[in-house]
């Protein structure tokens, strides 16, 4: 276990630091631009995204370079940029953005290896005619992926993480015509949706302990010791501090994100989109966010950790994170599908990813997050350059043969293939994997996991050797002829192999730069690394197992292939399991027998409530309202007009009855103007008399 | 009876034949020449009090009935050319058959 | 009361008889002027004899002569078919003869107040004159502005429109 390093605060940022925003807000603005585009502007909408990234990239090597000058000078670099976004009386949110070790190494990976797979979709994307979106949405994602990297704020970062689960929903279903892939969308959306529920009521409850969501804040952010001494005394429910628990929580919503044992379905079916996006978001990057997080909330998971000792939460994850390693690997063996394998191997590298973080710490876990982003974009990109070739064919079952047909890809994908099983000292993933079995042999708590992810490195072996057997060597099963994948497809294949066998350098025992780095530290050339107890016959264990993996594959796989409606090798041997394997252990079926059945039953009964008691109510008062509209019409004809309309025939008969005045004679007049000056003289008289 | 009694029953009589005419005579020129007789009857009425009254040396029933007979004069004028009118534009002067306003 | 009065009396109110009874409108107007000439005797026998003089100028001279005029003008010599009187002539007996009664009734009611014979007045045409002049002098002008105004309206109303009527 690694000893918590405290980073000197800086007063003033640096240049760098201060235009770190522009890192994902460049991407975001291409892809808002590219909105606007028309559907043929198909180069405008790619150079936009490639330009992006681009800047993206050199922007991310100044601070790369920033950070590692300072690292050379013995200065551990942790450079915040803060500000207040919502005031709301005592309280404030703040939202910020950090330059760290950390936070450079992920700035680099994700713009490095998202601008190759940019370049790779202008050749692998080239016939789909909704390509201008394709980019909208990439530049989208790796905005908000970039966001999710720098952010300072438990604030910022959860809301580029729905970024990114929106742009992962919406290019999951790019092909949204397919039913298949539209299902899939909406299933990765929804599950990753529980984990961020868990992910919110964390955010809440660390906002509501320590009144601020900035993990470093000169002092006063809640990953520093103040923040975390307060959450350690808030004692929890189930023996756990506030601490352990809202660990928890922010776990819940890291497994969902990157796909851990329970909320892991979601994964293999996201391989209904494109295989660019495959291989950025769910190779990469996205999943690797959940990695990431854990990473950055690290302080607040290890709080409480005696000397060499583990907590509650990090307990939780090495077991979430081991399970899950077997689990997905036993799965990966029984798949026909060329992505499906993949993806599964995926999952089950998530949970070495968590596992060494449980186990090992941040290095441990993040120099397998950075090996694995580009050996497992390698594999997909490579798949997709198969896919390519093979004419839109999927099933590994129907291809075979490709070494001589597609040589390029064979080279780099054989290259990514090994890295992944771990092939000893050559390729990175040896050295990442080795990390992190290192510190499960070390581990206090308990050895299972330690044998739980050997036995995943065997069948990671096993199960790829089966996969590269069935889709280069062999004969051709397919229909018609395959051939090599354009340049715009191999060039980025082979910048990645180089990586992939590159990257294990700098995390060997021989110079364990990488650690060191991350920590703070200086360090430089030490053999006397490799003489570390255990070290060197934890090597030979690995490698025994990597070759007894492949050893196994290929006896079974590497002789003339079955021809494609034969079954399986290991299908004749153990029919039962295999039939288990390969329907992914039931856990669909499952969820489908228990959460979905709930919340059909749950909606249906909502319907009944809504159509018959609310709106039968609703419809009852329509009625009252409806007879009361009848009586007032009533009255308004029969009385008010009846009466007013009797009323005016009256007055007219009266005004007709008096008009009867008016002669138009003259003579009518005077006589009734004489016998009006009659009856007045008459007056006169008589009452002067009287 | 005085005589001032006496010429005051004229009068009245002939003012009574007056509106009698005008009352009942078809002809529109004879209603007006009804009303002139009532006009002749109101003036006798005034020179009689003038002659019969306590100071006739005023002059006031003479003016009087000097600025009547004038005034009926010019009545007399405008009346009839107005039914000259009238019979130009109904082609009669019926009295009986001028009921437009009727109302 | 003397012969004469009650000869001039009985000339007036057959001549009014005569003009609100006759059929033949010329007829009328011509008993009409006998009535005026009569009422002009009463005037002299009263001792007025300027008004008797402008009684004859005026009325006999100009009003019954504007009368017949106008009966010429508008061809009531001829004799009207549906008869000279209105319809309902009853109805205006009937006020006429009321209209007689109150009067006469009030002339009889109050005969004893009325006053005695007098002294015969000497009104010389001078003193009507200068009276003319000087305490009726405003009567006299707006007289002047009636008969204008009068002579103006009756021209107008009466004059012959050169296009439409008639």
């Amino acid at each position: 276990m690694q000893e918590s390093i405290s980073f000197t605060p800086q007063l003033a940022a640096s240049p760098i630091a201060e235009i770190l925003w522009l890192i994902p807000a460049v991407p975001m603005v291409a892809a808002g631009v590219a909105a606007l585009l028309k559907q043929a502007m198909r180069k405008t909408s790619a150079t936009l995204a490639i330009g992006s990234m681009t800047v993206s990239l050199l922007l991310s090597l100044v601070a790369f370079a920033h950070v590692i000058a300072g690292w050379a000078h013995g200065q551990a670099v942790r450079e915040t940029v803060n500000f207040t976004w919502i005031q709301a009386g005592a309280a404030n949110v703040d939202l910020g953005w950090v330059l760290d070790p950390l936070s450079a190494v992920m700035l680099v990976m994700v713009s490095f290896v998202g601008l190759l797979i940019f370049i790779y979709s202008t050749g692998y994307m080239a016939h789909d005619e909704n390509y201008t979106r394709f980019f909208c949405f990439l530049s989208l994602f790796a905005g908000a992926m970039l966001a999710v990297v720098i952010s300072n704020s438990l604030l910022l970062l959860f809301m580029g993480w729905e970024l990114v689960g929106l742009t992962s929903y919406l290019l999951i279903g790019f092909w949204y015509q397919k039913p298949s892939a539209a299902a899939a969308a909406k299933k990765a959306f929804l599950t990753t949706r529980v984990g961020d529920v868990f992910f919110l009521l964390g955010i809440v409850w660390l906002f509501a302990q320590t009144g601020t969501l900035l993990f470093y804040d000169h002092g006063a952010g809640s990953m520093e010791p103040g923040a975390l001494a307060a959450l350690l005394t808030q004692p929890a429910a189930l023996g756990l501090t506030a601490a352990g628990a809202i660990g928890l929580l922010i776990f819940a919503g890291a497994a969902g994100k990157s796909g851990q044992l329970p909320l892991h379905v979601w994964l293999p079916d996201a391989m209904e989109g494109p295989t660019p996006v495959s291989a950025l978001i769910h190779a990469a990057t996205m999943v690797a966010a959940g990695v990431y997080l854990i990473a950055r909330v690290y302080p607040l998971m290890q709080a409480g950790a005696l000397t060499g000792g583990s907590t509650t939460a990090l307990t939780v994850v090495t077991w979430v994170g081991a399970s899950t390693a077997v689990f997905a690997a036993l799965i990966a063996v029984a798949q026909n599908d060329i992505k499906r394998i993949l993806a599964y191997s995926t999952v089950s590298q998530l949970g070495y990813m968590m596992a060494g973080l449980g186990m090992g710490g941040v290095a441990v876990g993040m120099f397998h997050l950075i090996t694995h982003a580009f050996f497992k974009a390698l594999l997909f990109m490579g798949a997709g350059s198969v896919i390519h070739g093979c004419h839109e064919e999927q099933d590994i079952r129907k291809m075979g043969g490709l070494k001589a047909d597609m040589p390029l890809t064979f080279l780099t994908y054989t290259i990514g293939m090994l890295a992944l099983c771990g092939f000893p000292l050559l390729f990175s993933g040896f050295w990442s994997k080795d990390g992190i079995l290192e510190a499960a042999q070390h581990w206090s708590v308990a050895r299972a996991p330690f044998y739980m992810l050997v036995f995943g490195a065997l069948l990671t072996a096993f199960y790829m050797t089966r996969q590269v057997a069935y889709v280069f060597f062999g004969y051709w099963r397919g229909k018609k002829p395959a051939h090599e994948s354009p340049a715009a497809m191999t060039v980025p294949l082979a910048i990645l192999a180089f990586f992939a066998m590159a990257l294990g350098l700098i995390g060997t025992p021989l110079w364990p730069w990488f650690r060191a780095f991350l920590d703070g530290r200086a360090t430089g050339f030490d053999v006397h690394g490799f003489a570390e107890p255990g070290l060197l016959a934890l090597m030979g264990t690995s490698t025994v197992v990597v070759f007894l993996g492949l050893g196994l594959g290929w006896r079974l796989y590497g002789g003339p292939a079955p021809r494609p409606e034969e079954p399986d090798v290991l299908e004749k041997a153990v029919p039962l399991v295999w039939g288990w394997l390969q329907r992914k252990l039931y856990v669909d079926e499952l969820y489908g027998a228990t959460v979905i059945a709930f919340y059909g039953w749950w909606a249906r009964v909502s319907d009944w409530l809504d159509r018959r008691v609310w709106g039968g109510a609703v419809a009852g008062v329509a009625w009252a309202f409806g007879l009361w509209a009848q009586l007032n019409r009533f009255l308004d004809t029969n009385v008010v007009d009846g009466g007013f309309d009797k009323g005016c025939e009256e007055l007219s008969t009266g005004g007709g009855l008096l008009a009867q005045v008016q002669t138009g004679r003259v003579q009518t007049y005077l006589r009734i103007l004489a016998v009006a000056v009659v009856v007045l003289a008459a007056i006169l008289i008589w009452s002067s008399r009287a | 009876m005085t005589p001032l009694a006496a010429y005051l029953l004229v009068a009245a009589l002939l003012f009574a034949i007056g509106l009698a005419g005008a009352l009942t005579r078809r002809n529109a020129i004879l209603v007006l020449i009804g009303i002139e007789l009532m006009l002749n009857a109101a003036n006798l009425n005034l020179i009689a009090f003038w002659r019969y009254g306590p100071h006739p040396e005023a002059l006031t029933g003479m003016m009087f009935a000097i600025f009547s007979i004038a005034v009926a004069a010019a009545e007399a004028a405008v009346g009839l050319g107005l039914v000259i009118q009238i019979h130009r534009h109904a082609k009669t002067t019926d009295l009986d058959q001028m009921n437009r306003m009727k109302g | 009361m003397s012969l004469v009065f009650y000869l001039i009396a009985a000339l007036v109110v057959a001549g009014g008889l005569a003009a609100m009874m006759l059929k033949n409108t010329v007829h009328c107007a011509l008993a009409v002027t006998v009535a005026f000439a009569g009422l002009a005797l009463l005037f002299l026998n009263l001792d007025a004899q300027f008004a008797g003089f402008a009684q004859i100028l005026v009325y006999i001279g100009a009003v019954a002569i504007l009368v017949v005029f106008a009966i010429l003008l508008t061809k009531g010599s001829e004799t009207p078919k549906d008869g000279v009187f209105s319809q309902t002539w009853l109805t205006g007996l009937a006020v006429a003869s009321a209209v007689f009664a109150v009067l006469g009734w009030a002339v009889l009611q109050t005969a004893p107040m009325l006053p005695r014979a007098t002294a015969t007045p000497v009104v010389s045409v001078q003193q009507i004159g200068q009276a003319l002049i000087g305490q009726y002098v405003l009567p006299l002008e707006i007289i002047a502005v009636l008969l204008t105004a009068a002579l103006i309206g009756a021209v107008i109303v009466a004059i012959h429109e050169k296009e439409g009527a008639n």
